[in-house]
């Protein structure tokens, strides 16, 4: 059973790869190109000799490649991931090479709208190119290829991780033997377009937005705040946000009134706006958003299970019952899609009231989950000579 | 025996997973339900629909070598068959059937299922779209031990395939074995096979004289007519 606080990887370090030099750049969907791309990862664990023990982790919205461990001794927090990958948990590096790499766009070391174009010397702010989750798979698959892993044995991740994880399996099948997409969606609702769209109009109303070149001068911090404000909204469950705030009051006994922060809840959102601030570029936030409206796996076809009809791994996918920003439903929309196609897929809708956040928080359970499933990865999924 | 198979998968020890032996898992499977692994043919498909934490399932697989996957509604059932290494999905049991298209699958297992289930008489003609064959087994109302509590105690029976008591019993569609073939007569379903059968001393036996009348339960295989 994965131990959730103990066993920490220790001390990592992020990795830098660069690739796509003019005149090789890498081709986008939007049809530009982007070069150099710099991605930044972190590996843990060893790779064994055949180079079959390799599991891709994929982040979410605002994530980054510094998924378990720490950087420095004194950091205060541990990677995102830490309760689920190292010794003796459920991605167990004693066993499994882990690797994970920032997504293009991001502001977490990768190529983004915040790093330099060279052709100009400066930040390419909204000349960065419109990048997609297939655009953001196609560089990992370069990165992979350069450490020499043929196939993957599993590619994983919750929310946009999972979507990213649902491209590996579909544009490049041979390469990727058990696929776990977690509390994702094959395609972004109207709803949560809608959710993203407010997100970037928070940012984009900013006076300091400046079409995206403020750069060296004050952000666009508020327009950001508010942008993860409703994110966390859409991350949380009516029923986590009464547990968690209930109508409390924030330190004080009586409402006082006014406009000042009264409720409990209002003043988490003010914290975790003003924290996320200070981590993340403004410009990321909306390329990254954007990638995931564009995400409509059943495209060109418009039939999803035509789509996943290329795949070849085997699949676990899990779902959180409280989770309304991607249901259970949209979950049952793949499984049904893979089980069409004659694929091997595991279906677990885990009870939780934690909503969208679930796949962070839920560590027992996930963690029984892909252990055992990873167990018998040398007895399913897609073989390379097959 | 379910969890000296937890511990060994979980240890990792895969080759010893891959060699446990075939008694073990034979032993792991309720006595009920043995018949079922001599029924089924080497290499079939097989869909168990409610397939609990999936010992019929992990037999099948490993000493029958069928390709398996079941539906299962309770999440530490389905923990189980995870762990097993099977591939299962998680809810209700006519959840996506229609995902199966017909005959897909050489086998579709019903064990235990159908009394507990509001409209069994839909998930039996799906189980007999989808499979080849359908392997179903039903507790017998018939049986003299339910017949006798009923008519001498006047109370309402409960035997060891029936447990439960009258109000907080899930079984809410009970059968005979008379009722069910005269189902499958009205419902263009040929009984491949049946075994009438009762439990004595941990073994199954077979009941020849009156199963009606002296079988604890019925195994069904059924196949559409053409």
């Amino acid at each position: 059973m994965g131990n959730s606080n103990s066993n920490s990887v220790g001390i990592v370090e992020t990795q830098y790869f660069t690739f796509a030099a003019p005149p090789r750049e890498m081709e986008l969907e939007c049809g530009r190109k982007l070069g150099p791309i710099v991605l930044a990862y972190e590996t843990y664990g060893t790779m064994n000799e055949d180079k079959s023990n390799c599991i891709l982790i994929e982040h979410a919205l605002s994530g980054d490649a510094h998924v378990a461990g720490k950087h420095h001794a004194d950091d205060s927090t541990a990677g995102w991931w830490d309760s689920m990958v190292g010794p003796g948990k459920a991605f167990d590096t004693e066993k499994y090479f882990v690797i994970c790499s920032n997504v293009i766009g991001s502001c977490k070391g990768s190529s983004g709208p915040g790093s330099i174009n060279i052709e100009t010397g400066m930040a390419y702010g909204m000349d960065f190119p419109i990048v997609t989750i297939k655009d953001m798979v196609k560089a990992q698959k370069v990165l992979i290829d350069s450490l020499g892993i043929e196939q993957l044995m599993c590619v994983v991740g919750g929310s946009m991780g999972g979507m990213q994880a649902l491209e590996w399996a579909v544009t490049y099948p041979e390469c990727v033997r058990m696929v776990i997409p977690i509390a994702t969606t094959a395609r972004l609702s109207p709803q949560s377009i809608a959710f993203d769209a407010v997100g970037r109009h928070a940012i984009m109303a900013d006076p300091n937005w400046k079409f995206g070149d403020y750069y060296g001068s004050e952000p666009p911090r508020q327009g950001l705040a508010i942008a993860r404000m409703i994110g966390h909204i859409t991350y949380l469950s009516d029923k986590s946000m009464h547990n968690k705030f209930g109508r409390g009051l924030q330190n004080k006994e009586r409402p006082s009134y006014d406009f000042s922060t009264e409720f409990q809840v209002e003043s988490y959102l003010n914290y975790k706006g003003d924290a996320f601030v200070k981590r993340f570029d403004a410009n990321s936030y909306l390329y990254i958003s954007k990638a995931m409206d564009y995400f409509d796996l059943a495209e060109p076809s418009g039939e999803l299970r035509t789509e996943l009809s290329r795949a070849k791994a085997a699949f676990l996918v899990i779902s959180f019952s409280s989770d309304w920003l991607f249901p259970p439903y949209m979950s049952r929309e793949i499984v049904s899609a893979l089980r069409r196609n004659n694929l091997d897929v595991s279906y677990a809708e885990i009870q939780s009231d934690y909503g969208h956040d679930s796949f962070l928080l839920e560590v027992e359970v996930l963690s029984r989950l892909i252990e055992n499933f990873l167990d018998y990865a040398d007895q399913v999924g897609a073989k390379i000579d097959e | 025996m379910r969890t000296s198979w937890i511990t060994r998968t979980r240890l990792g020890l895969k080759s010893m997973s891959n060699d446990v032996k075939e008694q073990d898992i034979l032993q792991s499977v309720p006595t009920e339900l043995r018949r079922i692994i001599d029924i089924v043919e080497p290499g079939s498909k097989v869909l168990d629909l409610g397939c609990g934490e999936g010992h019929l399932l992990k037999a099948l697989q490993k000493i029958k070598r069928a390709r398996v996957q079941g539906i299962e509604l309770s999440d530490v059932a389905m923990q189980e068959c995870i762990a097993k290494g099977l591939f299962v999905y998680h809810g209700d049991l006519d959840e996506g059937l229609s995902d199966f298209s017909d005959k897909c699958m050489d086998y579709v297992i019903l064990t235990n299922t159908l009394q507990v289930l509001h409209r069994p008489d839909k998930l039996i003609m799906e189980a007999a779209r989808i499979g080849k064959k359908a392997v179903i087994s039903i507790p017998n109302f018939g049986y003299w031990r339910v017949r006798f509590q009923l008519m001498f105690w006047g109370t309402m029976p409960k035997t060891k395939g029936l447990p439960f008591d009258w109000y907080d019993s899930p079984n809410i569609h009970l059968t005979t074995i008379h009722d069910f073939r005269r189902f499958c007569g009205e419902h263009n379903l040929e009984i491949v096979s049946e075994m009438d059968e009762v439990i004595g001393g941990g073994e199954a036996k077979t009941v020849t004289t009156n199963p009606n009348f002296f079988a604890d339960y019925a195994i069904f295989v059924l196949q559409e007519k053409a």
